[in-house]
């Protein structure tokens, strides 16, 4: 990959933009078959002590590499805007080689009131500008929110369950939110989905009594969103949540046909954060038992008279490490399921 | 547990599944998919990289099993170690061990000489012994990859034993291409598979549909709609569809040389191309929606008469040459070719839609090996402005707009515009504007085949070709075969590396061919 790179202390956000058009000419003239990628301007709000781990979560996304970043380390206390930008070209496949351009701003917490003002003239007009803040900056994300089209996030970040989802459904009226604690409960949310799928087991969805997920200490967020998902798309109507001791949550949704429980448990998991394992049971007996293993999600379905069948149903994880190009990938689809599921979630925790 | 009454549609009556909603990915019903032909070279180098992949993704059915059915003897454990060396020799991404492991658990083989009508018996006593296993019976989905000989015999066996319905599960066929090698063929075998199976048990495969560029065509034209006001006879002067590759043969000679450009590619790539270029829009993106407008479009094009055929088609075999400095043999030297062979590797076609769009419009088609560029693309002339305000002297002037919307290997769209070119005086010249897949797309497209065995699987059948598709396919290409077999008009000849014979320009003159 080869890069041209212009930097400036005490700058303005026009002299940026300047510079970052003379860049992208000076890239034209220099290579024939450079097109600058256009899908998406990613601007990102992060502490400056923090600064390089953000940028190694960064170049883990690999192909979801939005075209633009906006880079915004904020140190306390910092007087000056000081930038650095850089146009890369990589080849691509087929005979052009792609570029990206990257804008990274050291600013203080005093510019972050009026941080629009200052990104506005960096962006790639007409692209979707997803935002995303991992350390908080909650006034940075607001002022930016007549910029912002995507805001991404991620409950389990919060310390306080009810405040993130919170902090999610105010953002969801001006922005379609990008939640990772969502995103890791995808493939949980596919394969029971597709359990419930074929007709006979279609059935089963108006009789389900009890539902239990397990996850790690640290994702709680996504077995509530899970549970929300299922009280939204099944039209049950969830009460709170009670702690029934440090690693458990229960509580009951209203279904049609009477009572479901909802049992949160938390257990050990080594490796991605997330959901361990999730077992939905029917009000005759039946279940059905979803537990992360070797090659895919370990599948246990229990029939009424006790007989059991185990499989494994295929698939690879990606692991933590593909969450945030998840998470970039999905700030262009609309996933209309999150915003019901956020709402049911909301009142569990309530 | 084959029952008599003829059902493929099991317990319908159920509400649709509220979890679905939202999801990208959506469930397949378990299956057991057996392949016929599974020792070839099709199984080897797609079917099974594509299921590894699908695997990999998750996207495979929560409870599926494999079936290898070929006529070599082999255990279990052979095929599954053939099949383990195949999928790591073609993936598009390295194996996860566990995942590759966990899919390779999921693979049987069964020794079945196609019309063997005990193998069939051993065939469905192991998918019974696998429905027991999952407690349910599965899909079933036969996926014919065998040569097309053999197409029929299986259908017919499959039919013998039982295999072709289920009282409780969904039985699918899909069936590899050539549908047939002429009308004649062609409509004997849809005869015989529609007396074994129900037109939506049957997914006839044409990969090219399973292409997202190809896929796009239909996008491009029914989401913008800046392009739907010229999309007619009015504005489109004529429309050239190239499918041109740089290689030769290779060691396809036994197939090519009974095969040839027309029935290799014209009969079902390129006329899939110009159906989607031409349809009206449907209604409604439903299979047979999309199909209907389809099959309108190919019972427009007339079928030539022996004249026509010797006015508006080409065909020709490269001879040796030295593209880009290396030596290549001609297509009669090559090794498996018969000396007098009058197989075409290069065919180009004039064809008219007699429709109320595109009457008068002609279309050119060209496909060949050999040629001087591997490219795929289709290209939009349209008519030039009806008054040059400009003068066009010191610069090219003004062009007619050319929609160029390439499907491989720079898959995008290009459209050229007339620019004023920067100066004192008023001079125009053609300036392009470019849309490429790869700046403005992060994700990365599966394999043609990836999304066509999910899609047969779920029994969704937009991107394959229906029985009525495929026979007004072969209606325009038999006309053509049959004066070509008569020796008219004579086979002609351009070197390797050229980007045909000149007959072609002939073809095409006054207009010119595309460069390469």
């Amino acid at each position: 990959m080869s890069q041209e790179v212009w930097r400036e202390r005490d700058t303005t956000p026009s002299k940026v933009e300047a510079a970052l058009r003379h860049l992208l000419i000076e890239r034209y003239h220099d290579e024939d078959a450079f097109v600058p990628a256009r899908v998406l301007n990613l601007v990102v709000v992060a502490d400056a002590e923090f600064r390089g781990e953000v940028e190694n979560r960064l170049e883990r996304v690999g192909r979801y590499h939005p075209s633009r970043l906006v880079l915004c380390s904020v140190e306390p206390g910092h007087k000056t805007i000081d930038a650095w930008c850089s146009v890369s070209a990589e080849q691509a496949e087929g005979p052009f080689s792609l570029g990206r351009e990257t804008v990274e701003l050291k600013l203080g917490d005093r510019h972050l009131k009026a941080l629009d003002t200052i990104v506005d003239p960096l962006l790639v007009p007409d692209l979707a500008t997803l935002v995303w803040a991992p350390h908080g900056h909650a006034e940075a994300v607001d002022a930016l929110r007549r910029l912002m089209q995507v805001v991404l996030v991620d409950s389990q970040d919060e310390q306080e369950l009810p405040a993130a989802l919170a902090r999610s459904g105010e953002l969801l009226e001006t922005a379609y939110v990008v939640d990772l604690a969502w995103l890791r409960s995808t493939p949980w949310r596919e394969r029971v989905a597709a359990a419930f799928d074929p007709p006979p087991q279609r059935r089963e969805l108006a009789e389900i009594a009890g539902v239990t997920v397990r996850h790690r200490a640290d994702s709680a967020a996504a077995a509530v969103l899970y549970c929300g998902w299922l009280c939204s798309r099944l039209g049950w109507r969830p009460g709170s949540l009670s702690d029934g001791g440090s690693s458990r949550r229960t509580g009951h949704a209203r279904a049609r046909r009477g009572e479901v429980t909802l049992r949160l448990d938390e257990v050990e998991q080594p490796g991605a954060p997330g959901l361990a394992g999730v077992t939905i049971e029917t009000a005759s007996g039946w279940s059905f038992s979803l537990d992360r293993g070797p090659g895919g999600l370990k599948s246990i379905r229990r029939a009424r008279d006790g007989s059991e069948q185990v499989w494994t149903v295929l698939g690879a994880s990606r692991g933590e490490a593909g969450i945030l190009g998840e998470g970039v990938r999905q700030a262009l689809l609309r996933d209309p399921t999150y915003k019901p599921a956020l709402a049911a979630a909301r009142a569990m925790v309530a | 547990m084959p029952a008599s009454i003829p059902t493929d549609a099991p317990d319908r009556e159920v509400g649709d599944n509220p979890l679905v909603e939202g999801l990208e990915r959506l469930p397949v019903p378990p299956t057991t998919m057996v392949i016929f032909g599974a020792s070839g070279d099709l199984a080897h180098r797609k079917l099974l990289p594509a299921l590894y992949n699908l695997a990999h993704e998750g996207a495979l059915p929560e409870r599926f099993n494999l079936i290898g059915a070929a006529r070599r003897e082999q255990t279990d454990d052979e095929f599954r170690e053939v099949m383990k060396e195949s999928i790591s020799a073609n993936s598009r991404r390295e194996p996860d061990p566990q995942v590759l492991d966990g899919l390779l658990e999921r693979m049987h083989y069964v020794s079945v000489p196609f019309d063997d009508s005990e193998a069939y018996g051993r065939l469905g006593q192991l998918i019974e012994e696998l429905d027991e296993e999952a407690g349910q019976p599965l899909a079933r989905m036969y996926y014919l990859s065998t040569a097309p000989e053999f197409f029929s015999a299986i259908a017919e066996e499959l039919k013998q034993a039982g295999l072709h319905r289920h009282k409780h599960a969904d039985v699918r066929v899909v069936i590899e291409k050539p549908f047939g090698t002429d009308l004649e063929s062609a409509r004997k075998l849809q005869q015989v598979v529609s007396s074994v199976f129900r037109e939506r048990q049957v997914f006839r495969i044409d990969h090219y549909l399973g292409k997202e560029t190809v896929q796009n065509v239909l996008a491009f034209r029914f989401a913008n709609l800046m392009f739907e006001p010229v999309w007619n006879r009015n504005y489109i002067d004529h429309v050239q569809i190239t499918a041109a590759e740089d290689l030769g043969i290779g060691t396809r000679a036994g197939y090519y040389d009974s095969s040839g450009a027309l029935r290799d590619l014209v009969q079902n790539h390129m006329l899939q191309l110009l159906t989607l270029l031409c349809m009206e829009p449907p209604s409604s993106f439903d299979a047979d929606k999309v199909r209907d407008e389809k099959v309108k479009v190919l019972d427009a094009v007339t079928p030539m008469s022996p004249e026509e055929v010797e006015r508006c088609t080409v065909r020709a075999q490269y001879t040796a040459g030295s593209p880009a400095g290396e030596d290549v043999v001609g297509y009669l030297e090559e090794e498996g070719v018969p000396d007098d062979s009058q197989t075409e590797t290069y065919t180009a076609l004039r064809l008219m839609v007699h429709n109320w769009r595109w009457e008068g419009v002609p279309f050119f088609l060209r496909t060949g090996k050999r040629l001087s560029r591997k490219t795929t693309e289709i290209a939009v002339q349209l008519k030039p402005v009806p008054h040059l305000a400009f003068a066009s002297d010191g610069s090219v002037g003004v062009q007619p707009n050319l929609l160029i919307l390439a499907v491989q290997p720079n898959e995008g769209v290009s459209l050229s515009l007339g620019a004023k070119i920067p100066g004192s005086r008023m001079r125009i010249r053609p300036v392009n504007m470019e849309f490429l897949y790869g700046s403005s797309f992060m994700s990365q497209s599966p394999e043609a085949y990836e999304r066509l065995i999910q899609d047969a699987m779920r029994g969704e059948a937009t991107l394959f070709t229906r029985d009525d598709e495929v026979i007004a396919q072969w209606s325009i290409i038999d006309p053509i075969l049959r004066a070509w077999k008569e020796g008219e008009p004579p086979i002609a000849s351009y070197s390797a590396g050229l980007p045909g014979p000149p007959e072609a320009d002939e073809l095409i003159a006054p207009r010119n061919w595309r460069g390469l």
